[in-house]
């Protein structure tokens, strides 16, 4: 008797923490909010078949507990009830799938107004860079890094000198500007995540990933490093800000860009090269 | 034979009720095996599948690794094809041995065993001295992806062969018996060492053919 | 004989012809080494497989006891980052590979697939014992790495380069290389292992046997050794190439890199790390399976056993294993939707592994559909498969969160995955292979474990590791990341994440503890258990038919058995006793009715 009633509470227990427990997401704060709704639905598919199943199972041990004087039925198969039932979880699979791949076909759609930033992590911490004011960004290699160019720019590319160049832990973007983050790794495998925007992509070595969003909340959001990358994988942290126009602009105006750099270490040859370019 | 003698494909096999009283009727005939070949040849089967997987991932990997910019072709030395040339010479061997295992002619059988041997030596040690030759030109295992494919193809097959002569060795034990040679299990013994030998030359052509022509 | 194995015999009533006892050289033991040590005989190789399993095992049992502390409770047991990730890579590779894999392949493998299918031993049994030797070895290897000069490898079991060879990463010295040796000889073990597995079930069953009356059991051994042949060979081509990456400085998966915290450059160049990630999967997602299957096909027999019934849709169950199996070899870069690989890759993936539900959910509803009308015993086999049975329709469920590539991208990474695949791949074959320890135990001492003990062992792993792992799903939808040493109190997750991760760590420690329980159970009831009779749960599969209990040397005694039905005749109408074994003939059954069903 008390192993159905135990199962009994196993289900309700788990629809009941669902309920009431206070641990849930924090609310989104990008477009991706449809993520949101595919989880969910999955989550109450899921979720009715759960129940179904567990407290079928409790009524099969307590209706039919051992009793010497019964026998069990006597039944190989079922063709069709198992017709019906594989039909119904196709249909559930289908009613899955075809919202998460419509939303996962905007997720890999990148629309043409996007702003192409750049992310680079390294153990351990993040490096961003913007595009400057050509808007393009420039081209990079991992052979060009130095103490004066972090990035790796390709000085022989007229689109880097003006490109933003932001050391530090703290990126700032503008509201409802849609963003495109290109991700650039220089030695290990890291993932540039912040959880309010339910997006992530790994930041592989010898590429280029990346993945688009739009911010539609301001705020300051914590970013995570979420791909495994060494001894201080936990402590790779950094934080975003989204501004309103104003804020956003003040913040850009006091960042150097890669001619403004190379000028502060004295870099001669290479101004010389920049200013032909300019 | 049987009139029952169809070939049972997987899906009829497994289409069958087993609770059915009469396909238990006809099971209950069944022997129990389910292939007809010996474990050894199964056994000997098993491994060969397993050992194609294997090279299979690494031609993947290779054909993968080969369209970046960096991949340089290495110069393939003459010796290479002489090689080559041994080892297809020791399978033709080997062909004629199995021909004289069968028709329990094991003297013809003892004379092959031991020039397919020689053979397998030379190619071991010709393959060694490329490695020599290649090394000493400048390329090393690390110097390029091309290198280092080359010498990993070379190292496996090479070690492949070597499990083979370790098989050719218990081969030899068996028709060189000194009580009397147990014809079957001689035969059996010198029928599988030949199939491997004949994979092992397949492996080493697919290999040089897919680092001399791509 | 024909091809179809079926030979030419008059029909008749009882047409089976006199067995041809081939007289197979069997293996004799002539001293306490050869008999215990260096045995050929596939029980005691079982044994041994088992031991060592569980042994290690142990190992990474205490790894998570550790882990969990620091989570919870950091500072309470000093460690630092690299001791943490050291303990949650070894953690993992011990627990998939060495415990489980080894176990229900190595273990009930070896015990079972020759006594159900009603062969005398294995067919190489000289191989076998080798297999078994090798897979200690490779257990050596492995217990040597965390001796070496900058301890056992924290690259996590996935081992992605380049952080596994880099010097960022603890134990990327002799760590790795040991780790990735010991899994080379692990898989050189495995395949003499397989090769045996595959072929007696093929080729050395004992007349009547056709594949179609083997038992669940048997397909889910015999299935998952055909996958670990085709995935192992690509563990072994990953882990040869980083080797060689490591030691040799090829480029296989390096690309240029810079040392770690923007150090000199590396001297590597052009290699891609996803292709090792593509490898890597493509054994790593079989794997899950090699670990399901025996399960799967075990908890079937005992569902059907002690519920008194004929497994549900036998037939479905086997078309799902097959299925199951093919499928798996096409969904692996579902581990890698975030990887950075082409995302039109996405869709093909996805759909493929929203499609593997289906078989597994079939397989899900077989079972609970063998319970109903059933009658059920609750011993304690059948309440581990109870507690399976819910773990695992979770732990599945939350797999199509997982395969659907969009709900993945906010999940992977986070405690969702930890969550999901513990309860999957973990919990739901650990309590199926509980459930088969209290089940063949009797067959394998002759002695009862003690049922007491067996169900407050029950009842502490089920609700336990439920506790540990239902709420850490949620942790998950909070996008807390996983392998991370200590989650700083910023901006992402509220303070409350902390309460939860305790009671998680309390949970964990009284579930692990709990296994003490069985331990003791095992060590006592092999001298001091109830005296079991022989065939005590009444079961038709042929391991319980032997003569002796436990089964002597060769199995079965002069003659092996004949087989005249299907491993589940239970509760046929119309005959005296509940269950009618497979080697009953048809007269033999007191009342003939109960062959007309």
């Amino acid at each position: 008797m008390i192993v159905p009633i135990v199962i009994l509470l196993v289900i309700l227990g788990s629809v009941a923490f669902h309920f009431w427990s206070p641990w849930w997401w924090s609310e989104v704060a990008s477009n991706w909010g449809n993520i949101d709704s595919t989880i969910l639905l999955t989550f109450w598919v899921t979720g009715v078949v759960f129940v179904a199943v567990g407290l079928f199972v409790a009524f099969c041990v307590w209706k039919y507990r051992y009793n010497k004087d019964r026998t069990a039925d006597y039944e190989p198969e079922n063709a069709r009830l198992e017709w019906i039932l594989t039909i119904l979880t196709a249909l559930g699979v289908i009613a899955l799938l075809t919202p998460g791949l419509i939303v996962w076909n905007k997720f890999v759609t990148v629309p043409d107004d996007v702003y192409e930033i750049e992310v680079l992590g390294y153990q351990w911490g993040w490096g961003f860079r913007l595009p400057g004011q050509d808007g393009i960004l420039g081209t990079t290699d991992i052979n060009n890094i130095n103490d004066e160019n972090m990035f790796g720019l390709n000085t022989d590319d007229p689109h880097s000198f003006d490109d933003i160049l932001i050391d530090g832990d703290e990126l700032h973007i503008l509201l409802n500007q849609p963003l495109k983050v290109n991700l650039r790794s220089l030695d290990v495998l890291h993932d540039f995540y912040v959880p309010q925007f339910r997006a992530k992509m790994d930041m592989i070595p010898g590429m280029i990933t990346s993945y688009w969003f739009t911010p539609i909340k301001t705020g300051s959001f914590e970013i995570l490093c979420a791909e495994y990358c060494g001894t201080a994988h936990y402590a790779m942290l950094g934080t975003v800000l989204v501004d309103e126009k104003d804020d956003y602009d003040e913040w850009l105006n006091e960042q150097m860009t890669f001619k403004e750099t190379l000028a502060l270490n004295k870099n001669n040859d290479l101004i010389k090269v920049a200013s032909k370019n300019d | 034979m049987s009139n029952r003698n169809k070939e049972e494909s997987i899906l009829q096999l497994l289409t069958q009720k087993p609770w059915d009283p009469a396909q238990a009727e006809l099971d209950n005939l069944h022997s129990g095996q389910t292939i007809d070949l010996s474990t050894g040849k199964l056994g000997q089967r098993y491994i060969i599948i397993v050992s194609t997987i294997f090279f299979c991932l690494f031609i993947v990997t290779y054909s993968d690794r080969m369209i970046y910019a960096d991949w340089q072709n290495m110069p393939e030395p003459l010796l290479l094809w002489f090689n080559t040339f041994v080892l297809l010479a020791s399978s033709i061997i080997f062909i004629s041995v199995q021909v004289a295992s069968n028709k329990k002619q094991f003297e013809k059988v003892k004379r092959g065993l031991l020039m397919i041997g020689g053979l397998a030596f030379i190619f071991i040690l010709g393959q060694l001295l490329v490695w020599q030759k290649l090394i000493g030109l400048g390329y090393y295992v690390a110097g390029n992806p091309a290198n280092a494919y080359f010498y990993l193809f070379t190292a496996l097959h090479g070690l492949h062969l070597i499990g083979g002569l370790i098989y050719w060795g218990m081969t030899i034990r068996k028709v060189w018996s000194f009580n009397e040679i147990i014809v079957k299990n001689a035969q059996h013994t010198v029928e599988l060492c030949g199939i491997y030998w004949h994979f092992l030359l397949f492996v080493w052509l697919v290999l040089f053919g897919l680092m001399s022509f791509s | 004989m024909a091809a179809n194995g079926y030979e030419d015999v008059v029909k008749g009533d009882d047409a089976v012809p006199a067995l041809e006892v081939q007289p197979q050289e069997l293996y004799h033991a002539k001293s306490f080494w050869t008999r215990y040590i260096f045995c050929q005989d596939a029980k005691v190789i079982a044994v041994q497989y088992s031991l060592t399993a569980i042994a290690i095992g142990l190992v990474g049992l205490v790894s998570s006891w550790l882990i969990r502390m620091q989570i919870a409770y950091p500072g309470v047991i000093p460690m630092d980052a690299s001791a943490y990730y050291q303990l949650v890579t070894m953690h993992g590779m011990i627990m998939v590979i060495y415990l489980l894999t080894a176990l229900f392949l190595g273990g009930f493998g070896n015990y079972l697939i020759p006594l159900m299918v009603g062969a005398r031993d294995m067919v190489f049994p000289y191989v076998n014992m080798l297999s078994y030797w090798v897979f200690l070895l490779a257990v050596l290897i492995l217990v040597a790495s965390y001796f070496v000069p900058g301890g056992p490898t924290g690259a996590g079991w996935t081992l992605y380069p380049p952080q596994a060879i880099t010097s960022g990463t603890p134990g990327s010295g002799l760590g790795i290389i040991l780790m990735i040796v010991s899994l080379a000889v692990f898989v050189v073990g495995f395949t003499m292992g397989g090769l045996n597995y595959v072929i007696t079930t093929l080729q050395a069953r004992t007349r009547g046997m056709t594949l179609m009356r083997l038992p669940l059991t048997v397909w889910g051994i015999f299935v998952a050794t055909v996958l670990a042949l085709f995935a192992f060979p690509a563990l072994l081509v990953a882990g040869i190439m980083m080797l060689l990456d490591n030691i040799l400085g090829t480029s296989f998966f390096m690309p240029a890199i810079l040392e770690a915290g923007l150090g000199e450059q590396m001297a590597y160049d052009g290699g891609s790390p996803i292709l090792f990630q593509h490898l890597f999967w493509f054994f790593g997602h079989p794997e899950v399976y090699i670990v399901a299957l025996p399960a799967f096909g075990i908890v079937s027999d005992l569902i059907s056993v002690h519920a008194r019934k004929n497994i549900f849709g036998y037939r479905m169950m086997v078309w799902a294993i097959v299925i199951i199996g093919f499928l798996s070899f096409i969904v692996w870069a579902h581990h890698m939707y975030v990887a950075g690989m082409n995302p039109w890759f996405g869709f093909f993936f996805a759909t493929t592994t929203l499609i593997i539900a289906i078989p597994t959910a079939l397989k899900v509803y077989n079972w609970v559909l063998t319970l109903w009308r059933g009658n059920i015993q609750l011993t304690v086999p059948m309440l581990f498969a109870i507690g399976f049975l819910i773990t695992f329709t979770n732990g599945g469920l939350t797999g199509l969160f997982l395969g659907n590539v969009i709900v993945d991208v906010p999940l992977s990474d986070t405690y969702f995955v930890v969550a999901h695949f513990h309860m999957v791949m973990g919990i739901a074959p650990v309590l199926v292979v509980y459930g088969a320890i209290y089940h063949w135990f009797p067959l394998i001492t002759g002695r009862f474990l003690n049922n007491r003990l067996g169900k407050i062992h029950f009842w502490i792993t089920f609700l336990g590791s439920y506790s540990i792992y239902f709420p850490m799903h949620y942790l998950g939808f909070m996008g807390v990341t996983r392998r991370y040493f200590e989650v700083f109190e910023g901006e992402a997750f509220p303070v409350s994440i902390v309460g939860i991760n305790q009671f998680i760590t309390i949970a964990a420690l009284v579930t692990g503890f709990a296994q003490l329980v069985f331990f003791y159970n095992l060590i006592v009831s092999v001298k001091h258990g109830d005296k079991a009779e022989k065939n005590p749960w009444k079961a038709c599969s042929l391991e319980w038919q032997t003569t002796e209990m436990p089964p002597g040397h060769g199995n079965f005694e002069k003659e092996l058995p004949i087989v005249h039905r299907w491993a589940y005749d239970f509760s046929v109408p119309g005959a005296n006793e509940d269950y009618i074994p497979q080697n009953i003939s048809p007269s033999e059954v007191s009342n003939a009715q109960a062959e007309k069903t």
